[in-house]
């Protein structure tokens, strides 16, 4: 069980600061939403909490220690995984070594790791042997996901997991989504589609400007009018 | 036809020294981004050291090879440390700038301890194997032989360990492997370890089939990117195709015209495939 808090983070690329002073929260085993209008700073946070990108102020602790500053294959050691939104698979590599370069820092539970998420999709399966660059969008998302999970992570950052998905791909992948949490697993998630990813938030995140807005309960959120005509579509 | 046979022999002898350069060309620009103009000075090196095995230490040229290979190896390594780590959070162009001169520091390196003349490994005439009317000599046979089992140890490693393998998601998508737990500073010491041996084993051979002097690897650096960019840069497997077909191309011209034409070949090959294929015969990096 994995405790994240992001405090009052400064950061960014180079001079100019994305991020602004977020904070926010991710207690074991919940599913936390960031939701916002697009250049909020919403997959900065995540670059900045798995060490892609300087932070300048304020701390991401997990469990209590300071990991701000560390290198990302030293958050990874840490029971993070991390699902970039886009190039999020190594394309030319095989399902099968995707996989296995996700448990690269437990090599030893490879095989066991592996037959997990061969569980949750099977469709993988067949296919270990395929490379990856010449699947569906939908079946690399599966191999994103997938890889992310070899480390058996207590936390996963999951940045727009269904972006780009047909309505149907999307509903299984949140199905998928939730199936992991129900193992314990602590989910952050930044999401465009709001309305399905709050029904199953613990808690949503409104980030504006770099910073947190509002933080309330996904259905909370969802009733709250002004968060409901700026970022749910009216 | 005896003729076309025997330019076959010296295209594949040139192509296998060709692709042992450009796989580390190639890797080099996969992993860390940037076009390692120091490449063909760090076949002369290796070729040097094994002189040094040789003449000192009295040993035969394929047991002085492996010692070629690690010195090769430590020496890229120190360069990497000392003038590319310092300079890899700048632009690749730097690097590209800064390779150029290490590549100069290293030629008037080896001319200042070796002195500018022409040296051997073993003076002397060996007599050729005749097949048919195609001459092959016991040095071709090596080359080809050595070029061969080190490309399969390469390809092994790549495939099976797990380095190897942090070595090729490094190069297909540096980010995602950091965030897999990664450690980029370690691909990037192996890499320098690889490339600088395939670089020192290139140089061997290529003084074998040829003699030392300290700008016979200089000399190879065209028809060694040639290679790479051909093959797809980024991509080693890329490096064999277009080693062997830079290689062959450059020997089979001169049946019609004049050796001393043969890098222009390197160049009208590039050109030629970049308008075919802009991304080389196996697709490597835009």
């Amino acid at each position: 069980m994995t405790a994240l808090r992001v405090e009052d983070v400064h950061g960014g690329y180079g001079g100019t600061d994305i991020l602004n002073g977020v904070s926010l929260a991710v207690d074991p085993g919940e599913v936390v939403v960031v939701i916002g209008p697009n250049g909020a700073g919403k997959s900065t946070l995540m670059r900045a909490i798995f060490g892609l990108i300087g932070v300048h102020r304020g701390r991401i602790t997990v469990d209590g220690r300071n990991i701000a500053g560390l290198r990302p294959d030293q958050v990874s050691g840490l029971g993070l995984g991390y699902v970039p939104q886009d190039d999020n698979t190594f394309a030319g590599m095989t399902v099968g070594e995707n996989l296995e370069m996700g448990a690269f820092l437990r090599p030893e539970h490879t095989a066991r790791r592996m037959a997990a998420v061969f569980d949750l999709f099977p469709r993988l399966a067949e296919r270990s042997h395929q490379r990856v660059g010449t699947m569906s969008g939908g079946e690399r998302q599966m191999v994103a996901l997938g890889r992310a999970l070899m480390t058996e992570p207590k936390l996963l950052l999951l940045d727009e997991p269904t972006a780009g998905l047909a309505p149907d791909l999307a509903a299984e992948t949140f199905e998928r989504i939730r199936a992991v949490n129900s193992q314990g697993v602590g989910i952050l998630m930044v999401e465009q589609n709001a309305r399905q990813a709050l029904a199953i938030a613990d808690r949503g995140v409104v980030m504006v400007m770099g910073r947190d807005r509002h933080t309330d309960t996904g259905p909370a959120l969802l009733a709250d009018p002004e968060v409901a005509s700026l970022f749910l579509g009216g | 036809m005896a003729d076309i046979l025997q330019l076959l022999v010296y295209g594949v002898v040139l192509g296998s020294i060709l692709t042992l350069g450009a796989i580390g060309v190639s890797l080099i620009y996969g992993i860390l981004r940037f076009a390692h103009f120091a490449h063909g000075d760090m076949m002369t090196v290796g070729a040097y050291a094994a002189l040094v095995a040789v003449a000192a230490a009295g040993l035969p040229v394929y047991a002085a090879l492996p010692l070629a290979m690690a010195a090769a190896a430590a020496v890229a390594v120190a360069i990497d440390r000392i003038v590319y780590r310092p300079l890899r959070r700048t632009s690749p162009m730097i690097l590209l700038i800064s390779s150029f001169g290490m590549a100069l520091v290293l030629r008037s390196a080896v001319q200042l301890v070796w002195g500018p003349a022409n040296r051997v490994y073993v003076p002397g005439i060996r007599v050729p194997y005749q097949v048919a009317d195609v001459r092959i000599g016991v040095d071709h046979l090596v080359i080809v032989a050595g070029a061969v089992v080190l490309v399969i140890a390469l390809h092994l490693f790549l495939r099976r360990t797990r380095t190897g393998k942090a070595m090729r998601a490094m190069a297909d998508n540096a980010e995602l492997a950091r965030i897999s737990g990664v450690d980029t500073e370690r691909v990037v010491l192996w890499t320098w370890v690889i490339g600088g041996a395939l670089a020192a084993a290139a140089g061997v051979f290529l003084a074998l089939d040829t003699r030392l002097h300290p700008t016979v690897g200089w000399h190879m650096l065209l028809p060694v990117f040639a290679a790479a960019i051909l093959g797809g840069i980024g991509k080693p497997y890329g490096a064999i195709a277009g080693g062997l077909t830079i290689g062959v191309a450059q020997e089979l011209s001169t049946a019609v015209i004049a050796p001393v034409y043969k890098p222009a070949v390197a160049f009208a090959v590039i050109v030629v495939v970049l308008i075919v294929r802009p991304r080389g015969l196996l697709g490597g990096r835009g």
